[in-house]
């Protein structure tokens, strides 16, 4: 059983060994090494190298035991399988605590592979040394600034905490991250998961300060009982979002019982993760999104909905989505509505969906905005049309007729107008404890709209279209109920 | 011999001893009664009252209704004879020892399913989804892992989609949603005290007056 100790050496080392070093830039033990140097990780780095050679302006050692004793915590090991088990006895030696092995050639390599693992576990046992993979993408930790992986990307900092059977969807989800500006604590891909695997991970990110959600990929599962009690334990701490790849790869079972016939694979997943209380998403991009979320957002205190909107049609599409999930559509208050038609021309919409109606003064955006998120009614709000004048400044700006005409003041005031308006949005989300969902395709189409990088800004994320802002609302919300069920 | 079954090893119980295991957990059951030959077969009705349903009991027996070992409706005592002549004549050398389960007929629009299976995985789980002849085709069915607390199995009820199905349907009150859970705990309870239990159905579980009543049971169980 690892220790918080040796996990904290994994993902907080006070200096790093890469062993296996290469000088081919299309080697893991040269890409790994160039990943720690170039993501600012500030602690010692050191590589061995069977020639000694210098690689990106490291001198190499030719073996571990030319490394300085208690310098670093963790080794990255590129190195072929065959030579492993002296590379450990080596690093425990020299203080090194836990081992990330990108190295292949094991449980995934037939019978001898396999006993090669069993014996690489023994000895990390004996040498109390936490083994992560083998056959493992690598690890990232954003506090240590450590990009310990083989390949790209190394995401921004944040709260979302990622453990992963699949090294490629580590990927997907700092790749999410980038693009988003919502980042991540750790990383980790279980690869062969000899000695500890995605629970493990997750048990260690409900203890870290470092981390608020736990994020996880997961396809086979050998232990079915004590997963379901790990997933239990942590998410009684912390939300956890899962994704389950091969859910529906089991085919109809033969069964005595219509029972039986009926507990498919898939539909067992469901009822395990809803007993433990883990989110389960369909697909990689929702369980980012409601990660992001749980990352970002307060944590909605009921179900009531506010949905306001600088014109019509996007509120009414939200609306429905909100139809086909245990959110509500708040009915106004009669108190909300007239001070909202002290605010809003006659032709606002009296009604949720909040059709702003267009004809607002400068300050209408805010002071409504502050209006409805304030009213005790409200839960939560989703906010929409945001960006649009700004992006009528960018076809200006990038017009033949700027900046005459007025368009350099026009553009520049569309965009500190959208800024302030989802920058303001965020500030009362956090002020009152209340989720606020900005859902805009400028997120995506139009990155830098001065809307998106409002929200951006202030750490949240921008969601790309409302029906997944509302996806999102319903899944923090189906946590609360869960909490409220349990514990009152 | 046992019946065959796919899980190797394990036999099915009678309806009879299905229902008594489950009984013992708080199932709740239509009171029945098991005649040896038609006489006691009508015994049995006329101190149910009318109507009433016969079955062919036996421990080789799983699948009654498609054997058309079950008769609906018996509204007087001629019925009951004529069906259980007809039922224990039915019975093969395969079945082995034969009875006929005589049981009141009880009327309801809905039909629920409940039950416990083994998962390879996750081991055994506890079922509950809407029944009937179009249990397989929806596959309305929400699961959790024996053991289950209350709020597990509310959040069970909750879960299925077809919640129209258990609100006021066709003059009948909603279904009792405490009795239900009651039904899935005491399932959850019986495969926790009997670990030789392999499966569990209760098809269907009939609503009447909003409170579910298992009409049929088969428990499966390792020889």
């Amino acid at each position: 059983m690892a220790t918080t100790e040796q996990f904290r050496a994994l993902f907080d080392p006070r200096g790093v060994v890469v062993a296996g070093a290469s000088t081919h830039p299309g080697k893991f033990g040269f890409v790994a090494l160039h990943n720690i140097l170039a993501n600012g990780y500030e602690g010692r780095v050191f590589a061995t190298n069977r020639d000694a050679a210098p690689v990106l302006g490291i001198e190499t050692v030719p073996s571990l035991d030319d490394i300085p004793a208690g310098e670093a915590d963790l080794l990255f090991v590129c190195t072929p399988a065959v030579t492993n088990l002296d590379v450990l006895r080596s690093a425990a030696e020299r203080g090194i605590r836990a081992a990330f092995l990108a190295s292949a050639g094991y449980g995934e390599a037939g019978e001898e592979g396999r006993r090669a693992q069993d014996e690489l576990v023994a000895l990390a046992e004996e040498l109390g040394i936490l083994i992560v993979g083998p056959n493992g993408q690598g690890l990232v930790s954003t506090p240590s600034s450590l990009c310990a992986q083989i390949v790209a990307p190394y995401p921004p900092a944040g709260r979302i905490g990622v453990a992963s059977q699949s090294g490629n969807f580590v990927s997907s989800f700092m790749n999410y991250a980038c693009a988003t500006g919502v980042g991540i604590s750790r990383a980790v891909s279980a690869g062969n998961a000899a000695m500890v695997g995605v629970t493990d991970f997750l048990a260690f990110y409900a203890e870290d300060a470092e981390t608020d959600v736990a994020l996880a990929y997961v396809e086979g599962i050998t232990d079915g009982r004590r997963f379901f009690r790990e997933l239990s334990d942590v998410a009684e701490r912390m939300p956890v979002v899962l994704v389950k790849g091969g859910a529906t790869s089991g085919g109809a079972r033969a069964a005595a019982s219509h029972t039986g016939s009926l507990a498919s694979d898939d539909r067992v997943f469901d009822g395990m993760c809803r007993q433990a209380g883990a989110i389960r998403a369909r697909s990689i991009e929702e369980a980012y999104e409601v990660a992001a979320s749980f990352a970002t957002q307060p944590t909605p205190r009921g179900n009531r909905v506010a949905v306001v909107s600088t014109a019509g049609g996007w509120g009414v599409v939200t609306a429905d989505a909100i139809a086909g999930t245990d959110l509500e559509l708040l009915a106004l208050p009669d108190d909300l509505i007239t001070a909202l038609d002290a605010e809003l021309p006659p032709r606002w919409s009296r009604n949720n969906p909040i059709d702003m109606a267009g004809g607002e003064t400068k300050d209408t955006i805010p002071a409504v905005l502050a209006i409805v998120a304030r009213h005790p009614d409200v839960d939560a709000i989703v906010l929409l049309g945001m960006g649009i004048q700004s992006n009528q400044g960018r076809m200006e700006h990038d017009g033949p007729f700027f900046p005459e005409w007025g368009l350099d003041r026009i553009a520049a005031f569309h965009d500190r107008q959208d800024h302030r308006y989802t920058t303001l949005a965020a500030e009362l989300s956090e002020e009152l404890g209340k989720p606020l969902l900005v859902a805009t395709e400028l997120a995506v189409t139009f990155p830098d709209n001065a809307a998106v990088r409002g929200t951006v800004e202030a750490g949240r994320l921008c969601y790309p279209s409302s029906n997944r802002a509302v996806n999102a609302l319903a899944r923090l919300w189906e946590r609360t109920q869960w909490q409220a069920r349990r514990h009152g | 011999m046992p019946t065959a079954s796919p899980i190797s090893g394990s036999i099915t119980l009678s309806e009879a001893d299905s229902k008594a295991l489950l009984g013992r957990f708080g199932v709740p059951l239509a009171g029945e009664r098991l005649a040896d030959d038609p006489d006691a077969a009508v015994v049995a009705a006329d101190e149910l009252g009318y109507p009433v349903v016969a079955k062919l009991n036996g421990e080789r027996i799983a699948h009654k209704t498609e054997r058309g070992l079950v008769r609906l409706n018996l509204a007087d005592a001629d019925a009951v004879r004529t069906a259980a002549t007809d039922l224990l004549g039915a019975a093969t050398a395969a079945d082995g020892q034969v009875q006929v389960l005589v049981a009141p007929m009880l009327r309801g629009n809905r039909e629920l399913i409940a039950g416990l299976s083994k998962d390879p995985q996750f081991g055994m789980t506890v079922m509950v989804g809407i029944g009937g002849i179009f249990a397989e085709a929806l596959a309305d069915v929400a699961i959790r892992l024996v053991p289950i607390e209350r709020v597990d199995a509310e959040e069970m009820i909750d879960e299925l989609r077809t919640q129209a199905l258990l609100g006021p349907f066709r003059g009948e009150p909603a279904v009792d949603r405490t009795q239900l859970a009651d039904v899935l705990l005491g399932l959850s309870r019986a495969a926790v005290a009997t670990p030789e239990l392999v499966s569990a159905d209760l098809n269907p579980l009939i609503v009447v007056d909003g409170l579910p009543i298992a009409v049929d049971a088969l428990v499966e169980v390792q020889a």
